[in-house]
């Protein structure tokens, strides 16, 4: 054989090898737990883990949408051995020397087995080669510090280098409080990301889910496309009890849900975890062109 | 510089008779035109906004504004905008891109209303576009923080080519008192929370989020405001004269905020 191919070859070779281990990889740190069973936060039932599976984690009673981690989102949505994570090592350091935070970072990345709370990754959905990134809320519930803010830029300038459209399923208390200002500058970092690569033509699909709060409402989760939430998910700036204080009244039933967003103009449709895929197939099927002709 | 407390610098930035964005638009323009409403929805005054003459040259300002009596700050909501504050500042921006003017921004509120109707029409909207479309513009902007530099309502405004900070003048991810109440449950241990924060102008210098510190007489610059206005005046100046010779003005603030926070990653194989 030619070197030149059989350099070819290694190097494919390789790259299936590394696919094939982060899909490994991925399937250690899955959130899915076993036997036994939860109770809904909906309704209050209790709820089998084994029925969950199936239902992809909403509540067969009610309808409720459990909160579901990033690895457990991803493999409902990617087609199989496409899923490839990008940086998954990277993480920022204490900068502002917050104390303590160090330990509590380690604590919840052993808790977790996250490195921080955004997954970015890079597979196909039926068949559509897209970037993928997913906030966690059991991690620093979901919060934006320099790593997410880092990771969501790179996963949109890589969207846009190699002219794939971007999907973000977002999960987030807002900024993260213990990075303080530099958490507050990835609002703008990160927005100014998502215009480049509008500009650019890209499509960008914003998936709110519960609860989206704070600095990622404020920046790359209100940028997107098309906008999507999942049934019942808290969406807002100021959180529910903030308002509650400042105006010194009860909130009106529903106040901040998504259906009250889809009311008010800021979500495009209401999707439910089980028709999330086929809709999101269905949305980059309808830009196959605008995303690829400039 | 003097060597106060972070505590001690929130409750200067905090002092009522502060000078306020009205204050060095006064001081520092001519020819101010000011233009009100977003041509949605209504006409915010938490958010003042002007077309003026900057050394004879046109450029749009905009700040926030908290009002000089009680009257003025019930007006102005304190200086806590809502979605229609930034949507009027949004417009005056795209204007100021349609003409080429410079802009100049004010930085001074405790953060943007955290209100039921700025809830219903959609303040994390408002603030985010703000966000994108500050970072595409092609005209220079230049950002002074004189105050309070509170969370996301003030970011929304702040993002530049530069930013200036005046010495006693705050900025942070929130305010001192919802750091304390959401990390410890405890709202008032918010100058323990200060001194945490990394929320001074020299500690945001340090953290290169700044790019120039304005000293502040002692005491701070409602003492003597008039050195102040001035040295804000020669910075803007001087920045505005280096921008000028920057091609590309949007890749330049692209870059600027793209580098904020430095991360760690192992090699990958």
């Amino acid at each position: 054989m030619q070197p030149l191919f059989r350099s070819r070859r290694d190097r494919l070779d390789r790259l299936r090898r590394q696919r094939e281990q982060a899909v490994e990889a991925a399937a250690k740190r899955s959130d899915v737990p076993a036997g036994g069973s939860q109770t809904c936060p909906g309704c209050g039932r209790e709820c089998q883990n084994q029925e969950l599976v199936k239902t992809e984690y909403v509540c067969p009673h009610c309808g409720y949408h459990l909160p579901i981690g990033a690895y457990l989102r991803l493999s409902l949505l990617l087609d199989p051995f496409t899923f490839q994570e990008l940086w998954p090592s990277l993480t920022a350091p204490n900068a502002l020397e917050f104390p303590g935070y160090e330990q509590k970072l380690a604590a919840q990345r052993e808790k977790t087995a996250l490195s921080d709370a955004a997954v970015v990754a890079t597979g196909k959905l039926d068949g559509r080669q897209a970037v993928f990134a997913v906030l966690d809320s059991r991690f620093f519930m979901g919060s934006m510090g320099v790593a997410v803010g880092e990771k969501i830029t790179r996963g949109v300038e890589y969207a846009q280098k190699h002219k794939l459209p971007l999907i973000i399923f977002s999960a987030s208390g807002g900024a993260r409080m213990q990075e303080g200002i530099l958490s507050l500058m990835q609002m703008a970092k990160t927005s100014a990301a998502i215009e480049r690569f509008s500009q650019a033509g890209g499509l960008y699909i914003s998936v709110f889910t519960h609860p989206t709060t704070g600095g990622v409402t404020a920046s790359f989760a209100s940028l997107g496309d098309i906008t999507l939430a999942e049934p019942g998910a808290l969406i807002g700036f100021a959180g529910p009890r903030v308002i509650q204080q400042t105006i010194g009244q009860e909130l009106p039933e529903g106040f901040q849900r998504a259906e009250y967003l889809e009311e008010h103009g800021f979500v495009d449709q209401i999707v439910p975890r089980r028709e999330m895929r086929q809709t999101l197939s269905q949305l980059l099927a309808l830009h196959r062109k605008g995303v690829l002709h400039r | 510089m003097s060597n106060l407390a972070a505590a001690q610098r929130v409750k200067i930035a905090r002092m009522p008779g502060r000078p306020g964005t009205i204050d060095f638009v006064h001081n520092l323009f001519t020819d101010v035109f000011v233009c009100q409403g977003d041509r949605l929805c209504r006409e915010d005054p938490s958010i003042f906004g002007a077309i003026a003459r900057f050394h004879g040259k046109p450029v749009t300002v905009i700040g926030h504004r908290k009002g000089r009596n009680f009257e003025e700050n019930m007006k102005c909501n304190f200086g806590m905008p809502s979605p229609e504050g930034y949507r009027k500042a949004q417009r005056l921006m795209r204007q100021a891109e349609k003409f080429g003017r410079p802009i100049i921004t004010f930085v001074d509120t405790p953060g943007a209303y955290p209100g039921l109707e700025a809830e219903e029409r959609g303040q994390g909207e408002a603030i985010a576009s703000s966000l994108a479309l500050m970072s595409s513009l092609t005209v220079p902007v230049v950002t002074v923080v004189i105050g309070e530099g509170g969370s996301g309502g003030a970011l929304a405004l702040a993002v530049g080519n530069r930013i200036i900070m005046l010495e006693n003048a705050i900025y942070s991810v929130l305010s001192p008192e919802g750091f304390a109440s959401i990390l410890w449950k405890d709202a008032s241990r918010a100058d323990e929370a200060a001194s945490v924060m990394k929320l001074t102008a020299d500690d945001l210098y340090r953290l290169g989020v700044v790019d120039q510190v304005i000293p502040e007489p002692e005491g701070g610059a409602h003492v003597d405001p008039r050195p102040v206005y001035a040295a804000v005046d020669k910075a803007i100046t001087r920045h505005l004269s280096q921008l000028s010779r920057e091609k590309d003005l949007a890749a330049h603030r692209y870059q600027k905020f793209r580098a904020m926070g430095a991360v760690r990653e192992e090699k990958e194989t």
